[in-house]
């Protein structure tokens, strides 16, 4: 499987997924956010990072990009794309994935370790997982406070397009373990083809059990599959 | 404009250093020059008050490359690998503007360190703020905290280890000190040594603005009730721009296009280009009218003085200025040819074609001032405390009431707000006795920590610079990393008083004996003096970075308890010191007598056996006896873990408080396998080692036989809750 990970200025969590899709046998190249062509990619990584310093707002920069362009044109020819942390940030600011990813509810950065659970294991990304298998994952944003409106709310939940959601270690899910006021929890969504996967936690960091832990391999496996 | 005293003054010069400037010079200098000495001069870029007992310091051995002098020091670790670190303050400016201050604090270090060819991996800090009901320290510490976040988040190097204390003492002056890390291969070192006449001499980075100028110079005054006023000094950070110039920096570096590499930092164009001329015995003439500048009409003095981050000076070899450009040009950043390297032995600058300075380069570096400050000895505490005359308290209320004071609280609301996983490679994050980082690809790991004893220091200067070197040292061997060498920040009050010369100097003659006797040598650092606010100087606070060496990252260890009914074992002599222990802080406000003595023989066999059973697989957990004693030690193991444990009653010393609270030195908690007991005791007696076995994990409880029983889920709570509810 051809993988393509774009690095704009700014980006820092290019070489981490690079390393994880290739752990992961992915023909994986890194494109750079000037070039005007996209090698030909199964799937495309828009990584972490604080792209054009996240001037302006996060991810409103490389939205308009040279590259994203391309990005576009690819996902509407039904290319997977995972944006992850800031990549889901620039996929909301390109109009990919609806919705907005406003600053943390406690106004600081987080990074540490939570629980998310898998909503709909029957897409691309989460195939290999099992419906409502719980995660332990790294987050570490600024502005993962997922907001979008009552219709596309709507929307999200009745077309099961809820990937993940911010949960305690038994599952529950409730505002004590929303790490950043999220509107209900979410902590992944897709679009409505399923080809697009936007998410704040880092399934590239859990794939190394001398590191961490390995919940975030099957993200991976799955899109092999 | 004439040069009246007032001038002089104002750039911090004393009159007899102005006349040595007209005697070097054989003429007046002109403002400009008069900015450019002042620049040089001042203690922070000139070590005038410091250097002749800083030579004192060890600094060589086979594990090093790089010992001081260069822009951070540089250690071998096998395999062509070499590590690259160095601490460094940013205490004033983070006190006038705590977000901007420690940011570029971190910005400046991370230069210091990718300057000479390594990627950074890690970043460490230590800051010291005043107590927490001063008015002062909640907005001082959000705004650090923030800033030192702000900018390792956003260039993505992870932030991983770290101390936080509070003491009155920082009240008008806090200390944030930044320590970078990085990896190098051993032959692709970049220094600043200028080589070759008529090289082009490259600007690159941002552009230069008003800010910051005189920098380095605030930093050698004490504060004042104006001290505000002094805001423009402070440097603002772009992380982004950095994150750009490091990765252009690297890429430049993959070939031999670079002759010479240096950081702009304190005193910005002015230092770096009269460093690299300097250790290259050359000349260097610049063209100002080429220097990149983000504000209309700038000076040469602003453009000389400004401390604008984010910018390098680079020396290029013939015929590659071309490609360099190219890879600026990718990186969206400025790549002027602003001068070259000459025969001259002179700084010349031009602007408008006309030659508005020339000084000859030893004059502002190896001509500088070096001075012999008086110094007395300190005058050591005689009394001792008088345990039977206090009020007694319950052992378990001493223990929750350390556990839960502020400097012993669980510092994840800080360390949260720091990115620790970036770049994948963090094995061991904050709150461990030592954070561990991954060699990228391989299975080694390096292990770093920072650590100061501030009251230790103060009481007793020599002592507390011994111990200091020896709990950095042991925290790293706590993890199972073989110590290889430190980085000191050496945060001092005013070096014109001659009592706090002598804090320096005898601090300095403890650091050195136990750097000599670990072979733990200096290979970096960093001298902040005049830290303080209306001559109330801060007490001593030297800081040690320390960097140790694990082989195979499976030997990894941490200081929670592991599994249920495991022995724990005591390593080293308890003799119940109190004095200057967290115990007669928290409990009773005591800060009288000395602090525990050390013996280095003892340190070294300990620590050495440690690594011993480390190796042969012995050990389940490991943690070191330091502030609060054995029973905060043993808490601290518990606390995160599944685990408690059952405490014997001590068979020797009857005294419970002196036991459990002592801050006895070169001791280690082990966990170790009954199948393995055998064995590890072996391994002890045939080395000297003294040891006790004091208790049995077991579930859920912390329990001391007859004493207390207190559930581990509370311990974790009380541990918890300071931060969040400061």
């Amino acid at each position: 499987m051809n993988s393509s990970v774009i690095i704009f200025p700014g980006s820092n969590c290019d070489r981490d997924i690079a390393v994880a899709l290739e752990k992961m046998q992915f023909k994986n190249q890194m494109v750079w956010h000037k070039d005007t062509k996209l090698p030909k990619s199964d799937l495309i990584v828009i990584p972490g990072g604080f792209s054009y310093g996240d001037y302006l707002r996060s991810g409103a920069i490389a939205g308009k990009s040279l590259i994203i362009n391309e990005v576009i044109k690819a996902a509407n020819d039904g290319c997977l794309i995972l944006g992850i942390c800031n990549g889901f940030q620039i996929l909301t600011e390109t109009g990919l994935l609806k919705g907005a990813l406003l600053r943390n509810k406690n106004l600081k950065f987080i990074n540490k370790n939570v629980n998310i659970k898998v909503i709909n294991n029957k897409s691309n990304f989460t195939n290999k997982y099992k419906a409502n298998q719980i995660l332990d994952i790294n987050i570490a944003h600024n502005e993962g406070n997922y907001f979008t409106n009552k219709d596309h709310l709507k929307k999200l939940i009745q077309e099961n397009l809820i990937a993940f959601k911010y949960c305690d270690k038994n599952g529950n899910i409730n505002d004590d373990n929303n790490p950043n006021g999220s509107i209900e929890n979410i902590a992944g969504i897709f679009n409505e083809k399923k080809n697009i996967l936007g998410m704040m936690p880092h399934p590239e960091r859990m794939v190394d059990n001398m590191i961490s832990n390995s919940d975030g391999i099957n993200l991976f496996s799955s899109l092999m599959n | 404009m004439e040069i009246n005293n007032e001038i002089i003054e104002k750039h911090g010069l004393k009159k007899d250093e102005f006349s040595s400037i007209k005697k070097l010079l054989k003429r007046d200098p002109n403002l400009l020059e008069l900015g450019i000495f002042s620049a040089m001069w001042n203690e922070h870029c000139s070590y005038k008050s410091s250097r002749k007992h800083l030579k004192t310091l060890p600094t060589k051995g086979d594990q090093v490359i790089q010992g001081p002098g260069e822009n951070a020091g540089v250690i071998d670790i096998g395999d062509n690998d070499a590590i690259i670190f160095k601490i460094e303050s940013h205490n004033h400016p983070s006190f006038i503007e705590p977000y901007q201050g420690a940011a570029t604090g971190v910005g400046g270090i991370l230069r210091d360190v990718f300057t000479m060819g390594a990627r950074p991996i890690a970043l460490l800090n230590s800051i010291h703020f005043g107590s927490p009901e001063h008015y002062k320290t909640k907005s001082l510490l959000n705004g650090v905290v923030a800033g030192i976040g702000g900018y390792g988040n956003c260039i993505g190097i992870p932030t991983v280890a770290g101390e936080t204390k509070f003491n009155k003492t920082y009240n008008e002056n806090i200390l944030v000190n930044a320590m970078a890390v990085g990896h190098a291969q051993k032959d692709k070192i970049f220094y600043s040594k200028a080589k070759g006449l008529n090289k082009s001499v490259v600007y690159v980075g941002s552009k230069t603005g008003r800010d910051g100028i005189h920098g380095a110079s605030m930093a050698s005054a004490e504060f004042d009730e104006n001290s505000e006023e002094k805001k423009p000094t402070v440097q603002v950070g772009d992380p982004f721009t950095e994150k750009l110039l490091m990765e252009a920096c690297l890429e430049l570096m993959k070939d031999d296009s670079i002759i010479s590499i240096q950081d702009m930092g304190a005193a910005g164009l002015t230092s770096s280009s009269v460093e690299m001329a300097s250790k290259g015995e050359l000349g260097i003439e610049l063209d100002l009218d080429k220097v990149p500048c983000r504000e209309e009409n700038m000076t040469p003095y602003e453009m000389m003085l400004s401390e604008s981050q984010e910018r390098m000076l680079i020396i290029l070899e013939d015929g590659k200025e071309e490609r360099a450009k190219k890879i600026f040009d990718k990186w969206d950043l400025d790549f002027v040819i602003i001068g070259k390297t000459t025969s001259t032995k002179k700084l010349i600058l031009k602007y408008n074609n006309r030659i508005e300075c020339e000084i000859p380069i030893s004059a502002l570096s190896t001509k500088a001032p070096v001075y012999d400050r008086k110094w007395v000895k300190k005058k050591l505490p005689k009394n001792k405390v008088d345990f039977k005359s206090l009020t007694k308290v319950k052992i378990e209320d001493a223990l929750i009431k350390i556990l839960s004071s502020p400097n012993h609280s669980n510092k994840n609301w800080i360390t949260n707000q720091f990115d620790q996983m970036v770049m994948c490679d963090t094995a061991q994050k904050s709150g461990a006795d030592a954070a561990i980082i991954r060699i990228h690809g391989k299975n080694k790991a390096i292990a770093v920590s920072v650590d100061s004893s501030a009251n230790y220091c103060k009481s007793y200067p020599i002592r507390g610079g011994k111990q200091i070197v020896c709990e950095n040292w042991r925290n790293l061997i706590s993890v199972g990393a073989k110590p290889l060498a430190i980085t000191n920040c050496l945060n001092f009050g005013n070096p014109e008083n001659q009592e706090i010369m002598g804090e320096f100097a005898e601090c300095l003659i403890g650091i050195k004996e136990s750097c000599e006797f670990l072979n733990y040598p200096v290979v970096s650092g960093n001298v902040s003096f005049y830290n303080g606010t209306n001559n109330k100087n801060i007490f001593p606070t030297p800081v040690i970075g320390g960097v140790g060496l694990i082989l195979d990252l499976k030997n990894k260890l941490s200081h929670q308890f592991k599994k249920n009914n495991s022995t724990i074992i005591l390593i080293g002599k308890t003799f119940g010191h109190l004095e200057q222990s967290a115990f007669y802080e928290e409990i009773y406000s005591l800060t009288e007598g000395e602090p525990p003595e050390i013996n280095l023989n003892n340190e070294k066999n300990n620590g050495t056996c440690v690594l011993e059973l480390v190796k042969n697989k012995l050990v389940n957990s490991i943690h070191d006896v330091s502030s609060g004693g054995l029973i905060v030690a043993l808490a601290e193991m518990a606390i995160g873990s599944e685990y408690g444990i059952k405490i014997y009653k001590p068979k020797k010393l009857s005294n419970l408080y002196q036991y459990f609270f002592g801050e006895d030195q070169s001791r280690y908690i082990l966990e170790i396998d009954k199948k393995n007991l055998e064995k590890t005791e072996k391994i002890l007696k045939d080395n000297n080692v003294f040891y006790e076995i004091i208790g049995l994990t077991q579930k859920d409880f912390f329990e001391v036989d007859g004493e207390l029983k207190i559930d581990t889920k509370k311990l974790y709570n009380l541990n918890n809750k300071w931060y969040n509810n400061y």
